[in-house]
């Protein structure tokens, strides 16, 4: 967990929707760190831009009304946040790959699983395709399928959403990236597929030393296979640190409420806890901890003045006033954002 | 098809027990999208039906002088308006030509205004569609407002309106036929690769690192196929129709060419005398019209996942 390599490198992003009814700040100065061969997990209700900020790494936020305003993505010492279409379209599926939520509608319904492994491959490496079919069914094997050979004839409606998955897990990896981002991979498949899924990722990554970057909103997940985690919420983190010090001892009030939001199996409650009220929207020049609406531990200060991330301890962030020490020793300092 | 079967043949004998049921599933599901869609059409008696009519239309006008020894313009002032005989099978016209031999040369020229015209508008709609669809903001603006301009005005009076600019004849026929039905596939188009672009694989297929281009052609075009061809064979009908009108107006294939609609207008003027010289290029019109709409339909039927039943 020492000083690594870093892959990749996003620092003070911001990414806003400029729609009709105003400029909308879905991703409101993200900073995260992906180091070679960590999996990194982004956790956060629906609306917190975990998405957006994945889509900004790759360049695919819907434009209009999505755009990079400022910050910038580092990448091999190359920002992305400024690279040229053309330089992106050779770095997505080559470097960086990406999979996403929905495994029943990833594939195109009209070719042959063969035929889009194929595409896919031969976009970025210059081979025949009859040697691009044969590198196809190796990854197919790689990823768990039986019966590669036949599959890659087979129409993606044939196959179960499981086994989609790891298609477009095996699409992912074949050009051998180095970061690989899963966009709520497991969401829409059931709870043994999931595991499935997620041993099988896990098993890349350390084969191939990819590094992950997760977004997802369950927590499950996270404990399952992430190293580090970053909580977001209405567009910023929150709070950020190793998945074991996070699920053990979350500091930000948020992330407590989220896990004691998970139901367990030796307690009785009755009832399961639910964070009272919704993710706000987001807006311009809020002012104030975008929290403070459904925290238990709120106090006047959360509501003035807008908290920065805390550093904790070389590790571990938490943007909120409860670990301002400083501050709490001294109410007159100011404190930067 | 060989290794298909082959591997057909190792999950059945893989699995001896779920062999019956992998029959069943055969027929369902190793089949690609399109052999589905031909394997619907073939059990849609109308569709069958109207493929019928348009084979017969497409050999009479293919083989029509081994038929008839005469030629279309022909004329027999002493046989003028006769009725149908072992001579004459469907009579003659007012200056005494074979009808049956017009109609027969006929079915040539309405089958081509209709191929050239649904392939000219489908081509030019279906790139404009694509564009509009797929880069939206003002190209779509722009390209969207034209096809409302276009739409705005009656087809036939802006057919007539083209003609009249270009000249009279069977090709300026075909222009005006092409431009009038550009927005329909237009906006067909449009529309589809507006909701195919958020398609989730659209997006995968970008993530992978695709051209826009690439994107287009390969994957957002083949999906909209289904709508377009639909419209193909139903615009099919129309474009022979609205030939039939222009002809009719005197605005489409100059005489003596032989054309259906011109039939028409020539024996308007003898529906009492000669019926048959205005029923005849009549149903001629309509058998056609109705073949393609029921191939139309039929297809139609056969691409929507809707009205799939095993």
């Amino acid at each position: 967990m020492s000083d690594q390599e870093t892959v990749l490198e996003m620092n003070d992003l911001h990414t806003h929707f400029f729609t009709d009814s105003g400029e909308i700040p879905a991703v409101d100065g993200v900073s995260l760190r992906v180091n070679k061969g960590e999996v990194v997990g982004i956790v956060g209700e629906s609306g917190c831009g975990k998405s957006v900020a994945s889509l900004s790494i790759m360049q695919l936020v819907p434009s209009p009304p999505g755009r990079i305003v400022d910050g910038d993505i580092q990448f091999k010492g190359e920002n992305l946040a400024t690279a040229t279409e053309k330089r992106m379209r050779k770095i997505r599926g080559n470097e960086i790959s990406m999979i996403f939520q929905e495994p029943m509608t990833s594939l195109d319904p009209l070719f042959t699983i063969g035929n889009q492994m194929e595409e896919a491959i031969r976009i970025h490496q210059k081979i025949s395709k009859k040697e691009a079919r044969t590198k196809a069914a190796d990854m197919l094997k790689q990823v768990g399928i039986p019966r590669a050979e036949a599959i890659l004839d087979e129409h993606p409606h044939q196959l179960s959403g499981g086994m989609r998955q790891r298609v477009m897990i095996a699409m992912a990896m074949s050009c051998d990236p180095e970061l690989l981002i899963a966009d709520e991979p497991t969401t829409a498949l059931d709870v043994t597929i999931q595991a499935q899924i997620l041993d099988l990722m896990r098993k890349l990554n350390k084969e191939n030393d990819t590094a992950i970057l997760l977004i997802t909103h369950d927590l499950g997940v996270v404990a399952e296979i992430c190293d580090r985690v970053v909580v977001m919420y209405a567009g910023q983190v929150v709070e950020e640190g190793t998945a074991r010090e996070i699920l053990k001892d979350p500091k930000h009030p948020y992330s407590q409420g989220l896990i004691r939001s998970l139901p367990k199996l030796r307690e009785r409650e009755q009832k399961l806890y639910s964070i009272p009220g919704t993710v706000p929207k987001p807006k311009m020049g809020r002012v104030g901890c975008r929290f403070a609406d459904r925290c238990p531990f709120a106090f006047d200060r959360c509501y003035e003045e807008t908290p920065s991330l805390i550093q904790l301890n070389n590790q571990r962030t938490s943007r909120c006033f409860l670990y301002d020490k400083e501050a709490q020793e001294d109410a007159e300092s100011p404190v930067g954002s | 098809m060989d290794k298909k079967d082959k591997n057909e043949a190792e999950q059945l004998t893989a699995n001896p027990a779920k062999a019956s049921m992998a029959k069943d599933a055969e027929e369902i599901e190793a089949i690609s999208p399109w052999k589905d869609t031909l394997r619907q059409l073939r059990r849609n008696k109308f569709a069958i039906a109207g493929m019928g009519i348009i084979v017969f239309f497409i050999l009479l006008g293919l083989v029509a002088p081994l038929l008839t020894s005469y030629g279309y313009e022909d004329q027999d002032l002493v046989n003028r308006l006769m009725p149908p005989s072992a001579e004459h099978w469907l009579g003659t016209d007012h200056l005494g030509r074979d009808i049956f031999t017009r109609i027969a040369y006929g079915a040539r020229v309405s089958l081509q205004v209709g191929f050239f015209a649904v392939t000219g508008a489908l081509v030019f709609g279906s790139l404009l569609g694509i564009i509009a669809g797929y880069f939206g903001r003002w190209v779509d603006m722009l390209i969207s407002r034209i096809f409302d301009i276009l739409l705005a005005f009656p087809s036939i009076l802006l057919a007539i309106a083209i003609v009249a600019i270009l000249g009279a004849s069977l090709q300026n026929a075909l222009i005006a036929i092409a431009v009038i039905n550009i927005p329909i596939f237009g906006r067909l188009v449009r529309s589809k690769v507006i909701s195919l672009r958020e398609e989730e694989f659209i997006m995968a297929a970008r993530a992978q690192g695709m051209k826009n281009g690439r994107i287009i052609f390969h994957h957002i075009l083949p999906n909209s196929t289904a709508p377009i061809i639909v419209q193909a064979t139903l615009g099919f009908g129309t474009a022979i129709l609205e030939a039939a009108a222009l002809g009719f107006l005197g605005l489409g294939v100059q005489p003596p060419t032989p054309e259906w609609g011109q039939m028409l207008a020539d024996s308007r003027d003898f529906i009492q005398l000669a019926p048959w010289t205005l029923i005849v290029p009549g149903v001629s019109i309509m058998l056609v019209v109705l073949g393609f709409n029921l191939i139309g339909d039929g297809l139609r039927d056969a691409l929507d996942p809707k009205m799939k039943n095993s």
